[in-house]
């Protein structure tokens, strides 16, 4: 009797937690308000995670990594991307990355030229800054492989950018990404004389 | 007997749980712009690499790697090997024991989690219809 009874307590025991389990996983994902904004969203505690808990890395160096949190303490913030506005943190010299792999003097060549290109749709134009480009990069890295350097040469869509050519090479991927529409549209258009036409 | 019986499966049902929140909690929050280097890594037995974006632009400025180490701007035209490494190519030209760590600290570099495909991790991309 007491060995059909040693048999059944565990085996109870172990439906009962099977079954709280079950209940325990519905619960978490069940837990939280099903129609928050941003369901599926890190929130800003869950950013910039240790290499530890990333869910990319593995092994015993992950530990050894500097974290992106130790890293990220003082430079600007921004709302995508690495959460760091690296072209302010540039301009603050909050970081000072070498332009020459070995000598930490050397400064780069920049070019303070603005493209304004004018865009068809109701968007505001773009302004494409030489300086914040060439602070980081050569010529050579986007002329004339990705970018033919002559007016009018380049037909860039918002579909070619997000098919990763043009802007996309970089925006999207490693630059901050598209999703900051008015980083780029940035200079309103010129009302045509038909347009204040109609609106009157 | 009962009483005992409920702390029992407490304490079980405690124990049990904390791995499985673990799971359900455990989301890819790769930082953006990690590159996952898997040609070879897992071909000859290795992990896969992991290359921090962010740690790099800290310390270079992007043409240090995309001009003068020739590496170029797109996922998996690199063909960067141990050979070429300890040449002084590639991640070889920093990463020789003067600059950067070196290659004897396979771990450091060779950290990804195994099974993952050479790409750039971490969120928004422009990488093709569908990936956006």
């Amino acid at each position: 009797m007491s060995i059909v009874k040693n048999l059944i307590t565990p085996a109870a025991t172990v439906i009962a937690v099977f079954i709280l389990l079950l209940f325990l996983v519905n619960k978490e994902s069940h837990s939280a308000d099903p129609n928050q904004f941003n369901r599926l969203m890190a929130p800003p505690s869950k950013r910039n995670p240790p290499p530890t808990e990333d869910g990319i890395h593995d092994g015993p160096g992950a530990s050894m990594l500097q974290t992106p949190k130790s890293a990220f303490g003082t430079l600007p913030k921004s709302k995508s991307g690495n959460y760091i506005d690296w072209v302010k943190a540039l301009d603050e010299k909050k970081i000072q990355p070498r332009y020459d792999r070995n000598d930490p003097e050397v400064q780069p060549i920049v070019m303070d030229l603005n493209i304004v290109h004018e865009v068809k749709g109701s968007m505001p134009n773009v302004v494409y800054p030489h300086k914040q480009h060439t602070e980081w990069l050569d010529c050579s890295n986007c002329h004339p492989a990705i970018f033919v350097p002559q007016k009018g040469a380049n037909n860039i869509t918002m579909a070619s950018i997000l098919l990763g050519e043009k802007c996309g090479v970089c925006h999207g991927k490693v630059a901050f990404p598209v999703s900051e529409c008015r980083r780029c549209h940035s200079q309103k258009k010129k009302q045509s004389a038909g347009a204040k036409a109609a609106a009157k | 007997m009962p009483v005992c019986k409920i702390r029992h499966i407490r304490l079980l049902a405690a124990v049990l749980a904390v791995p499985i929140l673990v799971i359900v909690s455990l989301q890819t929050q790769a930082e953006y712009a990690d590159v996952v280097l898997n040609r070879n890594s897992e071909k000859e037995g290795v992990r896969p690499v992991v290359y921090p974006h962010w740690f790099h632009r800290i310390r270079f400025q992007c043409r240090v790697c995309h001009t003068e180490l020739g590496f170029e701007m797109r996922v998996g035209a690199n063909k960067v090997t141990m050979e070429g490494i300890i040449d002084g190519k590639f991640c070889g030209a920093c990463h020789d024991g003067e600059t950067a760590w070196t290659v004897e600290n396979c771990d450091l570099c060779h950290s990804g989690l195994p099974g993952m495909e050479t790409g750039i991790t971490g969120g928004h991309k422009t990488l093709g219809p569908g990936n956006w």
